[in-house]
């Protein structure tokens, strides 16, 4: 949603901001884990979005812009205090070793609330990356206005998710054959 | 080139991030490689779980509510509030929209076939194995390829510097009548365009601008004789926004 100078004189905050709401939302509670800290924190986004709006730049990505509010405003919420950790880009996190489960198994086996649960155990920037990607179709691009880092930086980062959530999956898979 | 490099590659392929011709040339492997056609597979099985287990949570309905109150702009109000003033266009409208009720509807059910044909046209080209007939980014290979195989021509826009990239074309045929079909792609969509002569009767008095048929956005307007229909799953704005790069290029 790029936004030009013609299209900001006649397109008013309302028209912008409130198709994403849904979205903001979903995503919101995914940070939050909280249905009220992600109603506190969507409000937020929204009375920081319009006091800001006379300064959005045209020719921007609106949605990017506005995500980056909310999760900004999530990370100086004390839950976001809490929650972020930083990554150490250059040399990655240390991610589960790849299992023998074959890729095909896995994808057999996992389900919809299994990968929820994985996702709800990933460190935040892996969560919020393969949100904005795989949910919101976001391009390199957008997310890179959205989190505020280099295009390099999502490229790896979103590699790492990835690898992350599978391994994540794998684990919960293993776990749960041992468990039968 | 081994298949690990292509590899390397596939997160990027498959996110829509590949230049053009890299992706054409990352197609082309696939088509030769079940190694990798299958880890693609794979590949997009768990994106597509990811992508349903990620649209989670949904706000409640007062909480809805809440957030529309507080920031859409107030309802305008009438300027002609008494019944007096109101009452008599009212009628005379209500008497007019009788007698055209059923024009249009004969209209709107010409017009739904037309973009009900067109998308599945859309649909069955990419589930093709051979999509296009001419695989190229290049407008300037695209455009003369449709040279003696249609009856009209037209201009490409230049894509530089957009989020969308030209993927190649076809020849199609809408009733009887020969058009280029063009693929664009942005981020991971593919949107059709299609561009017929404007003289056949029913698509002269279609109805131009945006809608939505069978879950899939459409555009569609005239430009110099000739009538233009955008289809695809992209949203609306990416719709709107190719649209006007092809309205530029006249």
């Amino acid at each position: 949603m790029r936004v030009s100078n013609e299209g900001l004189n006649t397109a008013s905050f309302e028209d912008l901001a409130l198709p994403l709401f849904e979205q903001l939302y979903n995503f919101a509670h995914w940070l939050t884990q909280d249905r009220a800290e992600a109603e506190d924190l969507v409000q937020e986004t929204y009375a920081k979005a319009l006091r800001g709006f006379s300064s959005f730049q045209p020719g921007t990505n609106f949605r990017a812009w506005m995500y980056r509010i909310l999760r900004n405003s999530f990370l100086s919420s004390r839950t976001g205090l809490k929650t972020m950790v930083v990554l150490d880009e250059e040399n990655g996190e240390a991610l589960p070793a790849e299992t023998a489960t074959p890729e095909a198994l896995l994808i057999e086996q996992a389900n919809q609330q299994m990968v929820q649960l994985a996702m709800e155990a990933l460190p935040l920037p892996f969560r919020e990356i393969l949100l904005l990607c795989e949910v919101e179709e976001m391009s390199y691009q957008e997310i890179s206005e959205a989190l505020a880092i280099p295009i390099g930086t999502v490229m790896s980062r979103l590699s790492r998710a990835r690898k992350a959530l599978r391994g994540a999956l794998q684990t919960r898979m293993t776990g749960g054959r041992r468990g039968m | 080139m081994a298949c690990e490099t292509w590899r390397a590659n596939l997160d990027r392929y498959l996110d829509g991030e590949l230049a053009p011709a890299d992706a054409a040339d990352f197609s082309a492997h696939l088509r030769s490689c079940a190694d990798c056609t299958g880890e693609i597979l794979q590949t997009v099985q768990i994106r597509r779980l990811v992508h349903s287990a990620g649209k989670r949570y949904t706000p409640s309905a007062e909480f809805r509510n809440k957030i529309g109150k507080q920031f859409a702009s107030k309802p305008r109000r009438a300027r002609f509030s008494k019944w007096s003033i109101v009452f008599v266009p009212a009628l005379v409208l209500l008497a007019a929209a009788l007698l055209l009720s059923s024009y249009f509807d004969r209209q709107q059910k010409a017009e739904q076939e037309i973009f009900s044909e067109l998308a599945d046209l859309h649909v069955a080209t990419l589930a093709s194995s051979t999509p296009v007939d001419v695989l190229s980014s290049d407008r300037h290979t695209v455009k003369p390829w449709f040279q003696g195989k249609i009856p009209f021509t037209f201009n490409l826009p230049e894509l530089a510097g957009t989020e969308f990239s030209l993927l190649g074309g076809r020849v199609f045929y809408l009733h009887q009548t020969p058009g280029a079909h063009l693929i664009y792609q942005v981020r991971k969509h593919e949107i059709s365009v299609f561009i017929l002569p404007d003289s056949a009767g029913t698509l002269k008095s279609l109805t131009e601008g945006t809608a939505s048929v069978l879950t899939f956005n459409t555009d569609t307007w005239t430009e110099n004789g000739l009538r233009y229909f955008v289809v695809g799953d992209a949203n609306a704005g990416d719709l709107q926004t190719l649209a006007k790069l092809l309205q530029g290029a006249g």
